[in-house]
């Protein structure tokens, strides 16, 4: 056992913690930047099993900062599940790693936690629908997540913990949308593998049942930034998602972005599961800081990318002209609109 | 007025004297943001009625979805 020596050695974790550990399954919902270097640290860390949900594929902008790809993936374009699970099995023989090629959607990640009740779920997804998802599934089958995003420079974690701490839910009123992504407005690797660190310890400590940090992390590694937030304060009784009258409202159909091909058209249309009037502005200086042109009216506005033309109604409800391909949609709509 | 804004001093226009009128002054949308005043948590239903003063150390942490 030569191989988890240095971490054994470590007091907080020593043998039995390693033990502890090789007897745990880890479901990492998404397999891009945070997904990538997450997997790598707890498989590394000997981890028993570890299950990748993601349903894209590798392109050739991932490989500044999705640290388990290489240049053959992007030009096979592989589904990133599958690429990374190569590789990490190629760096720990011990480990189970299971790929799943999938849009990690309510019914997937209900089944997959339903029936293989796996010991936390790591958020590396890139929107907060799915964080929704992931948020409701952990409160209705007691299962830890610890939720991770970056953007820039700037990062933040916090582990939610069913019937300890506040969920996702009570601390978000809304979810945001049209706020800085990483398609507009960059994300720089160094502070993918801060919010990676803080991830994968708490991870760490749920396998070696070690108390987690309970405080909201966030920090921006640029301008050297970092602070901790006491939220206990912020759970709140009448929560929809982790109250006693709980609904799961991201569980159900109703409350679901929905995405339909507009047949003959080649267009898809998105229908937020959030509606309402929405804050463009940020997205709008993004996009004209990236010199593509927005043109807008009262009641729209609407913008080129490649070959892609987006339609962004008041209310919330988005066209994607130039392509029949929902998940192609999918993934241009969170690139795009977060 | 000056505050300890995210741990830098920054000089506010003298028409900031709420955290809702703060969060607005950087276009930080309400309700996907937690604001510290000087180590206190404030909850979202009294950002328009708490003041900031000279010297406050206020923290804003907002959520981002990109990873």
């Amino acid at each position: 056992m030569d191989r988890y020596s240095r971490q054994q050695l470590f007091a907080p974790i020593g043998e039995r913690g390693q033990q502890s550990i090789r007897e745990k399954h880890v479901l990492l919902i998404g397999a891009g930047a945070l997904g990538a270097a997450n997997a790598e640290t707890l498989v590394r860390a000997g981890i028993g099993k570890i299950t990748i949900v993601d349903r894209d594929y590798v392109e050739w902008s991932n490989l500044q900062r999705q640290q388990l790809y290489t240049e053959e993936d992007a030009a096979k374009r592989l589904p990133k599940a599958i690429a990374a699970s190569v590789h990490l099995r190629a760096i720990n023989s011990d480990v189970v790693v299971e790929p799943i090629v999938a849009d990690a959607d309510a019914r997937l990640i209900e089944h997959i936690v339903g029936r293989h009740r796996p010991d936390v779920i790591i958020d590396s997804t890139d929107n907060f629908d799915v964080r929704m998802i992931i948020n409701d599934v952990s409160q209705k089958y007691d299962v830890p997540w610890i939720y991770g995003a970056c953007v820039g420079s700037y990062g933040l974690s916090y582990v939610v913990i069913p019937n300890e701490t506040p969920c996702l839910r009570c601390l978000l009123e809304d979810v945001p949308f049209g706020v800085a992504t990483c398609d507009t407005a960059g994300i720089i690797s160094p502070v993918v593998h801060m919010v990676v660190a803080h991830q994968t310890a708490e991870a760490l400590k749920i396998c070696v049942h070690a108390q987690v940090n309970r405080k909201l992390v966030s920090f921006d590694t640029w301008h050297g930034q970092y602070h901790m937030i006491d939220v206990h304060k912020l759970k709140k009784d009448d929560c929809p998602s982790c109250g006693p009258k709980r609904t799961y409202p991201a569980l159900q159909y109703e409350n679901e972005t929905k995405f339909a091909v507009l047949c003959g058209r080649e267009t898809v249309q998105i229908r937020p599961a959030h509606r309402g009037e929405r804050e463009w502005t940020t997205l709008l200086s993004f996009l004209t800081k990236r010199g593509i042109q927005v043109e807008q009216n009262d009641y729209l506005f609407s913008f080129t990318v490649n070959s892609h033309r987006f339609v962004v109604f008041s209310d919330g409800r988005v066209l994607i002209h130039g392509t029949n391909d929902v998940q192609e949609a999918k993934r241009l709509y969170y690139q795009y609109l977060g | 007025m000056r505050c300890i804004i995210n741990g830098e001093m920054i000089d506010l226009p003298a028409h900031i004297r709420t955290v809702a009128q703060l969060l607005q002054h950087f276009r930080i949308h309400e309700k996907i943001a937690i604001v510290e005043v000087n180590a206190n948590i404030i909850m979202k239903e009294k950002y328009e009625h708490t003041a900031i003063a000279d010297g406050d150390r206020i923290e804003i942490v907002h959520f981002v979805g990109g990873g």
